[in-house]
């Protein structure tokens, strides 16, 4: 059992509505997994149970077999467990250089320090300029990024993932907000990620799924009611239904 | 990951001497003002040296509220800490050797930032505002009530500092006063640059822009601000013993909410997150102040607003912010 990320018997509800009913979940290295689901079916909610921004009724999250249930969300991202945002967080008079700087240096628990400047730390420097080069931002680096692209905006958040270098990594949403004929800037980014880190994608972007997700995860209602390969999920029964509701049944009939 | 071994042409194209000359063209523009305001103002050399430990304050404000985005009306507590420390090290416990006065004033700063700071960031937005001043109010009450330190109402007198490095005699004319001010002020300018410049800088200035952000990297967002508040603590507290060495008296004033008032107009009149914003917001709200006060008694205060709400609505980043917006636009005009 190598699963390095593990959620077991999550359980959410809000008043008397059950947002996640009993989701477990497991991952390994190298994993890409796409979470898809229909509008309102509880997968950023899933997110910020599992990153720690809303505490479960009950279930456990555990990392590397650590159970960091108990952990608030800056311990969490410290055991390796990052997030992206859906819509897009960022710093808008701060550069991209600075960024990815201070998302190393916090990596590095130098964040903190009272002198000194990154500039002046030459390994700093040397990743930061090889993650921006990676993900196409080098040119803009001393822009401040309330002034460059969404698009480019979206890339510099998966930079700060890369920056954090998580043992798990949960995309939300990598690619929402882009025009869809610049959605492969961002699939690129995502193929540069490195490849024993474990990535869990929420997208609505099927082309992109499939060509990202080894395996699908399929979230409706609150509940997991597939989980597969990519090839699978199209030909699932309850997927269909989760999605076209009673014409399913009458597409199927066709 | 293999990536991160590739070197990019990064490390030699940033130059790295610039921001220390700037500094030092910041430390040189602070000398030659200090140097003209000694010789064009003999006469109101007290006057210049209340506004330094006033900017002392602003500076500290500005950490805050100009790098991290709280918003406070109670600063003035870490002010009047800082004076009021001094000012009873002197009187009560026989400590007069100046630097050591400023240091128990940097330090007892220090504390009220730490116990304000704790206090004011349990709340967010108005509630934070509202904490701030009931801040500002008991510590104000707290010196008024403990009379047989503070003096109370009638203010603490008989501070009666010792020549600085034992030499330079504190005279009547406020020469020293003015001279150790200043070098207070280059001092803590020159520390400060460097704070804002590094690591936990730019997390400061990251959490304002976006906090959640912040945390989602991994770093706690409440203790980088209360971290902040304990240096901007001690910086408002050296302000304080300034004043208490200078003026050789603490009244109450320096623990009021208008102080903490006054101090947060001269941020925004010069342009908050940026030192020299609260610099210039300092001199020119005091000067002002002192001109406009002496010309008309009865209006000033009616033209001080008016100062307020045109640089409010017509340079909304401050003196200081517009200055340099319309540079940039000018020189990227030229080229």
């Amino acid at each position: 059992m190598s699963a390095i990320f593990e959620v077991e018997r999550l359980k959410k509800s809000f008043g008397g509505l059950d947002v996640t009913k009993d989701v477990s979940l497991s991952m390994a290295k190298g994993d890409r997994i796409a979470l898809i689901g229909p509008n309102g079916a509880g997968k950023t909610t899933f997110v910020n149970l599992v990153t720690g921004h809303l505490q479960p009724n009950s279930g456990r999250v555990l990392m590397d077999g650590e159970d960091i249930s108990k952990f608030n969300p800056m311990r969490r991202v410290k055991a390796g467990l990052v997030r992206s945002f859906q819509v897009t967080r960022l710093f808008s008079e701060m550069t991209p250089e600075e960024h990815v700087a201070l998302a190393i240096l916090q990596r590095e628990g130098k964040s903190g320090r009272l002198a000194g400047n990154f500039h002046a730390m030459p390994q700093v420097m040397r990743e930061m300029g090889s993650i921006l080069e990676t993900l196409n931002l080098g040119t803009l680096a001393t822009v401040p990024v309330g002034e460059i692209a969404y698009g480019q905006q979206r890339l510099l958040e998966i930079a700060l993932a890369m920056a954090l270098r998580p043992k798990v990594l949960l995309l939300d949403e990598p690619a929402a907000g882009v025009p869809h004929s610049d959605t492969f800037l961002i699939e690129n980014a995502l193929a540069q990620l490195p490849d024993d880190l474990a990535v869990l994608m929420i997208e609505h972007d099927m082309d992109l799924v499939f060509r990202f997700a080894k395996r699908v995860v399929v979230l409706a209602a609150g509940e997991i009611i597939f989980d597969g390969s990519p090839r699978a999920v199209t030909d699932d029964a309850r997927v269909r239904e989760a999605y076209l509701g009673s014409y399913a049944h009458a597409s199927s009939a066709a | 990951m293999s990536a991160t071994e590739i070197s990019a042409p990064f490390e030699q194209a940033k130059p790295m001497r610039r921001p220390w000359q700037r500094d030092l063209a910041g430390v040189l523009i602070i000398g030659v003002a200090a140097v003209a305001g000694y010789f064009l103002f003999p006469d109101n050399l007290a006057l210049l040296t209340r506004i330094i430990a006033i900017m002392l304050l602003v500076l500290s404000l500005d950490l805050v509220t100009g790098y991290c985005g709280v918003a406070t009306l109670g600063h003035a507590a870490l002010f009047g800490a800082g004076a009021y420390a001094a000012g009873i090290a002197a009187v009560t416990f026989g400590i007069t050797e100046p630097l050591s006065m400023v240091a128990i004033g940097a330090i007892a700063g220090a504390v009220a930032g730490l116990v304000s700071g704790v206090v004011i960031l349990r709340g967010h937005g108005l509630a934070q505002l509202v904490l701030s001043i009931a801040v500002i109010h008991l510590f104000h009450e707290a010196a008024n009530k403990a009379s047989t330190y503070t003096g109370g109402s009638d203010g603490l007198s008989g501070i009666a500092p010792d020549p600085v490095f034992g030499l330079f005699a504190f005279d009547l004319w406020g020469r020293t006063a003015y001279v150790f001010g200043i070098g207070l002020l280059i001092l803590v300018f020159v520390l400060l640059r460097i704070l804002v410049r590094s690591p936990f800088g730019t997390l400061c200035r990251g959490i304002r822009q976006d906090p959640i952000r912040v945390s989602a990297m991994g770093a706690s967002v409440k203790a980088s601000l209360i971290k902040m508040y304990v240096i901007s603590g001690a910086v408002a507290g050296v302000g304080g013993a300034l004043n208490a060495v200078s003026t050789q008296v603490v009244g109450l004033d320096s623990l009021s909410f208008t102080n903490s008032a006054e101090a947060l107009v001269m941020l925004v009149l010069g342009g908050a997150g940026s030192l020299y914003g609260a610099l210039v917001g300092t001199i020119v709200f005091m000067w002002f102040e002192h001109v406009v006060s002496a010309a008309n008694p009865f209006h000033w205060l009616t033209i001080v607003g008016a100062l307020l709400i045109a640089v409010v609505l017509f340079a909304p980043k401050g003196l200081y912010g517009t200055a340099v917006t319309l540079m940039k636009r000018f020189i990227g005009s030229r080229q």
